[in-house]
């Protein structure tokens, strides 16, 4: 399990979260390389196909980066993408996969140093459950 | 519209547990609408599957299809080329249509991916409520335009009963009292004495009570 280097697909915000990742860039914070970033104008348009394709395809963690819920410039994007992350777990609930693979993380666009530590955490919590089970 | 909710997950998995291609079918009309079986769920649904096959290493082929309707046989037409593909079909239309693809090609293992609830429609979005029990014989205009038969919990036709209170029905208070605002309307309207007039008791004969349905239209029938 130790040599495990799960596969994430991370959905993010280009206002907070994608301003957030330039800043940690800039700050020389290392995001995991094993992190797949999809850059949306917002993470109300995030459907909840959008977030099981990533597990159809293979990826062992799916999470989504937004804004916080009073600066999304679009008002309520982050609200609607925290409710189809939790379809979303509900879904894997009943295939039968931990639903701790998806989640969803509110931070500004200042955030840098937040925005890899999410990554991390996220890569932490699916390097513990190990990969999605296939027999 | 007709609404409906999704089958839970597990139990269209067990349903289909013996298969290895299934054909997903969806509608256009009402299902899409409510959010339910409409090409977005379609592909949900295909892809929760092909992720389960995955994670039980069986090899799934799951396939997608939204027809106009799955009320009407034309539409229903447009599969005859691709269902011979597959071993299972799921339908997440309303209950008529997995009985309309039954009936059209019999030697399908058709299942149903939707439970179907009611007639009714969306109160806010995200939210669907009752409004119609299809008893075949209309009469709201004698209740304020408001449905005592499908949104009385007792279908009372001379309510309201004892177990009106604060405008809620006794069998919780999320459920209005629809004899309470039926009073409330009528008075509004001054009308509150048509409620007294006589009336003989309903026939139900045109409702489920009379047996299963049919509608012919002489002037459309070819």
């Amino acid at each position: 399990m130790d040599d495990f280097k799960p596969q994430i697909v991370a959905f993010c915000c280009s206002n907070c979260a994608s301003s957030a990742a330039k800043v940690s860039h800039g700050m020389k914070k290392a995001l995991p390389d094993n992190i797949k970033l999809i850059q949306v104008p917002c993470t109300g348009r995030i459907e909840t196909l959008h977030l099981l394709k990533p597990f159809e395809e293979g990826a062992d963690g799916v999470y989504v980066a937004g804004c916080q819920e009073d600066s999304c410039q679009y008002i309520s994007g982050i609200t609607k993408a925290a409710k189809r992350v939790k379809q979303v777990k509900d879904i894997l609930e009943g295939l039968g996969i931990e639903p701790e693979r998806i989640d969803v993380f509110q931070m500004s666009a200042g955030k840098g140093q937040e925005f890899v530590e999410v990554a991390n955490r996220m890569v932490d919590t699916v390097k513990g459950l190990g990969p999605v089970p296939t027999a | 519209m007709i609404v409906a909710e999704s089958k839970p997950i597990k139990e269209l998995l067990e349903m289909v547990k013996d298969f290895k291609k299934i054909l997903v079918v969806g509608c256009k009309g009402c299902v899409t609408v409510c959010n339910v079986g409409g090409a977005k769920e379609v592909g949900i649904l295909a892809s929760s599957l092909r992720i389960h096959g995955r994670k039980e290493g069986r090899d799934v082929v799951v396939g997608e299809h939204t027809l106009e309707r799955q009320c009407d046989p034309e539409y229903i037409d447009e599969l005859e080329e691709i269902v011979g593909d597959y071993d299972a079909v799921i339908s997440i239309a309303c209950g008529v249509g997995p009985q309309f693809l039954s009936e059209r090609y019999p030697e399908k293992k058709v299942f149903p991916g939707v439970n179907t609830k009611f007639m009714g429609g969306a109160v806010e979005h995200g939210v669907w409520a009752e409004r119609c029990a299809g008893c075949g014989t209309c009469a709201i205009h004698l209740f304020g335009g408001l449905c005592p038969i499908a949104r009385c919990s007792k279908s009372l036709l001379n309510g309201p009963c004892g177990g009106s209170s604060h405008g809620k029905c006794e069998i919780s208070k999320d459920v209005d009292c629809i004899w309470d605002m039926i009073v409330n309307k009528m008075t509004e309207q001054g009308r509150l004495s048509e409620l007294l007039e006589f009336r003989p008791p309903k026939s139900w004969t045109t409702a489920r009570d009379g047996g299963p349905r049919k509608m012919i239209r002489e002037e459309l029938v070819k």
